[in-house]
């Protein structure tokens, strides 16, 4: 009797263990939006059989999703398109650390949570754009410039509400403190052409009309926006590259991911980040946006290497989420709508 | 009365969930808000809404009195036409009216260019604002307003004139003091979705109280501000719905009569091309110059967006607008009828609470009925475990129960207003006529009241299945898994600033709501006989 007990339920268990195996999935909250994950989601079932479940909404409401789903959470990953999310998902205790030499391998130190809770996937470089027909590359140097007088009426920015503008101010805090930041964006606001805008795509046009000669945007806006008007006067600066100090280089934030605390299938959550940094996923996780690789061994796109080389800033992009509160109100304080 | 209580306490659970943030109160960002951010964007709250409401009123109001009360070449195509904006989101109007208005946009450069000319007023403005907003909300008191013009304002008119009173004194002094229930009715949806408005208000870069609650959720990282913010803002709301309430509760409505079509007033050449010339321009200005640029920019990205996949998005979005509208328009229904039963303070208190949730920022609504039924599925979740060796981690999270639960509690108002200003309109001496008669309170609703309240009801059922067509945050945050609608094709597009490529689906959203629209002009029309 025992023994065919114990047999049975053997057999139970293994039919248990063996179900999700037939059909291994990764469920995956994603504030990336869905035109540039989903041919990548695609190549991984394709190459592992894997089946990759997801949701997509803006960072906000997935985390409140994933704090009020506490343990039944059905996602076992979080996917975002700024660092400063997953530093607050972290900080809220909705991810869970991550042990992989891959990622540690693929994943420069600056672009990763030092926690190892949330890893980069793709960089994107906010940097100067100006009108060729009105500046020459010799007169712009700097972000810290732009608030010089010579600018006064000239420049033109997208609103502070965007996070890619925080982390850049954020960024400026760690080398220059909340005071002198302040004073600098407020040399911003006050060389404004007009009033900001809603989006990059926007400021690039007001720049190539005239409107204004020079605006700071995330360089995949700029690539999408050439590729389909190639003749408007727009270049690209890379700034800070001179600076030694902890400003210098161009401001990055990353595309990111991490395991959520109450991952299902952490283990399949850890393989599909680890998948997307891989040479292979990471041509396509960039080429899909014209963003950077994160991964140092991989190319990138032909028109975003057209653009040059250029220095990162590599304060570790966590900073943009620990100091964003900061920025934000320090934004608010100068007047930068 | 029992069960306006318990829809009204449904909406209560988002409410006191809003509320139930002022037990953690982070007292540096509420500071930091009231001292740098709160001031001004009081002040343009308060502007928007003033300007809006003078917009889509006069709007409103006029085109409504046009194409009920007067005859003009073209009257029976503006009549139903008119409607049209309802099926545009307002921020795909401000989108359109931005790139067509702005610096860099046609207009400026070809006067800048052809005849150097500078200064245009800026449309990224406070003025800019408002007249998008009017533009695209104007329908609302359009259509509810025709509504009481077209069964009360030509005796009305007459009777007017009969006293002596000329026919601009007989519209200012009696016909439109007797359709301000319905007018009002209009206005405050109007008022509320702009509130309420977060896509619109992020295009021009204009801070309102909304846009204060998601820069302390997304930017500040605070859920609790957010929520703290959201409770003064539906708390105001509730003032001034109140207040509007107690103004009109003194006059007592009904009925004089029925039918304006057979007289109509014969407007002068002149005035009937003015007429035309303004019903043309709202039209143009709110509808076929938005729906031309979304044609044009769907043109260019058709051939490598539209896939077999598409006929499942509109699916989705028709069925659940259509789910909605139904549930919505038979829980206004008894609302409003036992609001009818059973007139009171209690039950005034009871409607107001329960059609609240049309002023909440849409994302905040959200996750007040998200943590809710979490709290509720993780408990079911446990004892399912516990008892039964369930094995899952979702109930009622993830189905389409709670979706639609989340759109009656968002758009309760919008199926109450037309129904309760319809109700309001049937005398009482018919109740009492039929009660003689041996009716029942059932065979009252059922045979006497349904049929009056036809038009109410197609227009309820129309309004609600638009907008939640257009809705966005509940629809991303409560679908299931592969419950893609157009809507949430809208946000996959425009949340990296791709709104070219967003054109596809917005058109089809305007294509599916155009067809209730059409229905609703055509079966009222019949029901007027």
């Amino acid at each position: 009797m025992k023994p065919t007990l114990t047999r049975l339920l053997a057999a139970l268990a293994f039919t248990a263990a063996a179900l999700p195996a037939l059909a291994e999935e990764v469920v995956v909250y994603s504030a990336r939006n869905e035109q540039l994950i989903k041919p990548l989601f695609d190549a991984y079932t394709r190459e592992t059989g894997v089946q990759v479940k997801f949701i997509t909404d803006k960072e906000g409401p997935l985390m409140a999703r994933l704090k009020a789903e506490g343990k039944n959470t059905p996602a076992d990953m979080l996917l975002t398109v700024d660092a400063g999310n997953l530093w607050q998902a972290s900080e809220e205790g909705l991810l869970r650390p991550i042990r992989s030499q891959t990622l540690l391998a693929n994943v420069p130190a600056h672009l990763r949570d030092p926690d190892n809770e949330w890893f980069g996937l793709s960089v994107r470089a906010r940097t100067i754009v100006y009108n060729t027909g009105k500046v020459k590359p010799a007169e712009l140097s700097t972000y810290e410039d732009l608030a010089s007088p010579k600018w006064k009426g000239r420049l033109c920015l997208r609103t502070s509400k965007k996070v890619y503008n925080q982390s850049l101010v954020a960024m400026m805090i760690t080398e220059y403190g909340e005071g002198k930041t302040e004073d600098m964006v407020r040399g911003w606001v006050g060389n404004l052409a007009t009033a900001p805008f809603p989006d990059d795509t926007k400021v690039m046009e007001a720049v190539a009309a005239g409107q204004c000669d020079v605006t700071l945007v995330n360089t995949y806006y700029f690539g999408r926006l050439m590729e389909k008007s190639p003749n408007l006067p727009l270049a690209i600066f890379w700034p800070n590259q001179n600076l030694k100090n902890k400003a210098a280089g161009v401001h990055v934030n990353i595309s990111g991911a991490g395991v959520t605390r109450h991952a299902k299938n952490p283990a399949g959550a850890q393989k599909l980040i680890e998948w997307l940094s891989s040479d292979k996923a990471q041509n396509l996780f960039a080429d899909v946006n014209l963003e950077y690789p994160v991964n140092p061994k991989v190319s990138p796109d032909k028109t975003v290497a057209a653009w040059g080389g250029f220095k990162q800033n590599l304060i570790n992009v966590k900073e943009a989420g620990s100091l964003q509160t900061k920025a934000v109100k320090l934004m608010d304080r100068a007047g930068y709508k | 009365m029992l069960f306006a209580l318990a829809v009204a306490a449904l909406v209560l659970v988002p409410v006191a969930v809003t509320f139930s943030s002022f037990a953690r109160v982070e007292g540096d960002i509420l500071a930091h808000l009231t001292e740098f951010v709160l001031p001004e964007l009081v002040g343009n709250t308060l502007w928007l809404v003033l300007g809006v409401a003078i917009g889509v009123g006069v709007l409103g109001v006029s085109l409504a009195w046009l194409t009920a009360m007067c005859e003009f070449p073209g009257r029976r195509l503006f009549d139903w036409a008119l409607l049209l904006p309802l099926a545009l989101p307002a921020y795909v109007t401000a989108f359109v009216a931005i790139g067509l208005l702005d610096f860099t946009g046609p207009l400026q450069t070809w006067l800048r260019e052809s005849w150097g000319l500078t200064g245009l007023p800026e449309i990224r403005s406070r003025g800019g604002v408002i007249l998008v907003m009017s533009l695209a909300l104007y329908p609302y008191v359009y259509l509810i307003a025709k509504n009481a013009f077209a069964t009360q304002g030509a005796i009305a008119l007459e009777a007017a004139q009969s006293l002596g009173l000329s026919r601009t004194q007989g519209f200012f002094r009696v016909a439109l003091p007797m359709a301000r229930p319905w007018i009002a009715a209009g206005m405050m949806l109007a008022l509320m979705e702009t509130l309420a408005d977060f896509g619109t208000m992020a295009i021009f870069n204009y801070d309102t109280f909304t846009t204060a609650i998601y820069k302390a959720w997304y930017s500040l990282f605070s859920l609790p501000a957010a929520a703290q913010l959201a409770s003064i803002l539906i708390l105001f709301v509730l003032v001034a719905v109140v207040f509007e309430q107690r103004s009109r509760t003194r006059m007592r409505y009904g009925a004089v009569g029925r039918g304006a079509a057979s007289r109509r007033i014969k407007l002068s050449p002149a005035l009937a091309g003015l007429a035309l010339l303004y019903a043309g321009a709202v039209l143009a200005a709110a509808f076929l110059i938005p729906i031309t640029q979304l044609a044009l920019w769907t043109r260019d990205v058709i051939a490598a967006d539209l896939d077999a996949r598409y006929w499942a998005f509109a699916w989705h979005s028709v069925l659940l607008a259509g789910m909605g509208a139904l549930m919505v328009v038979a829980v206004a229904l008894l609302l409003a009828y036992a609001g009818r039963q059973r007139p009171g303070p209690a039950m005034m208190w009871t409607q107001r609470l329960a059609t609240l949730g049309y002023a909440f920022p849409g994302a905040v609504l959200a996750v007040g009925l998200f943590i809710p039924v979490a709290a509720l599925d993780n408990w079911l979740i446990d004892t399912g475990r516990a008892w039964f060796g369930f094995d899952g981690n979702e109930i009622l999270k993830g189905t389409l129960l709670v979706m639609l639960l989340a759109y009656l509690v968002r758009f309760l108002a919008v199926g109450f207003g037309p129904i309760d200003s319809g109700l309001h309109r049937i005398s009482r001496n018919i109740d009492e006529a039929a009660k003689n008669l041996g009716t029942g309170a059932a065979g009252l609703l059922t045979r006497v009241h349904l049929p009056m309240l036809r038009a109410s009801l197609l227009t309820a059922a129309t309004l609600t299945f638009v907008d939640i067509m257009k809705e966005m945050p509940i629809t991303l945050m409560t679908r299931p898994f592969g419950w893609d609608t157009l809507a949430v094709r809208v946000f996959e597009m425009t949340s990296e600033g791709e709104w070219e490529r967003a054109a596809l689906p917005s058109l089809a959203i305007v294509i599916a709501g155009i067809i209730p629209i059409i229905l609703m002009t055509w079966r009222g029309a019949h029901s007027h006989g």
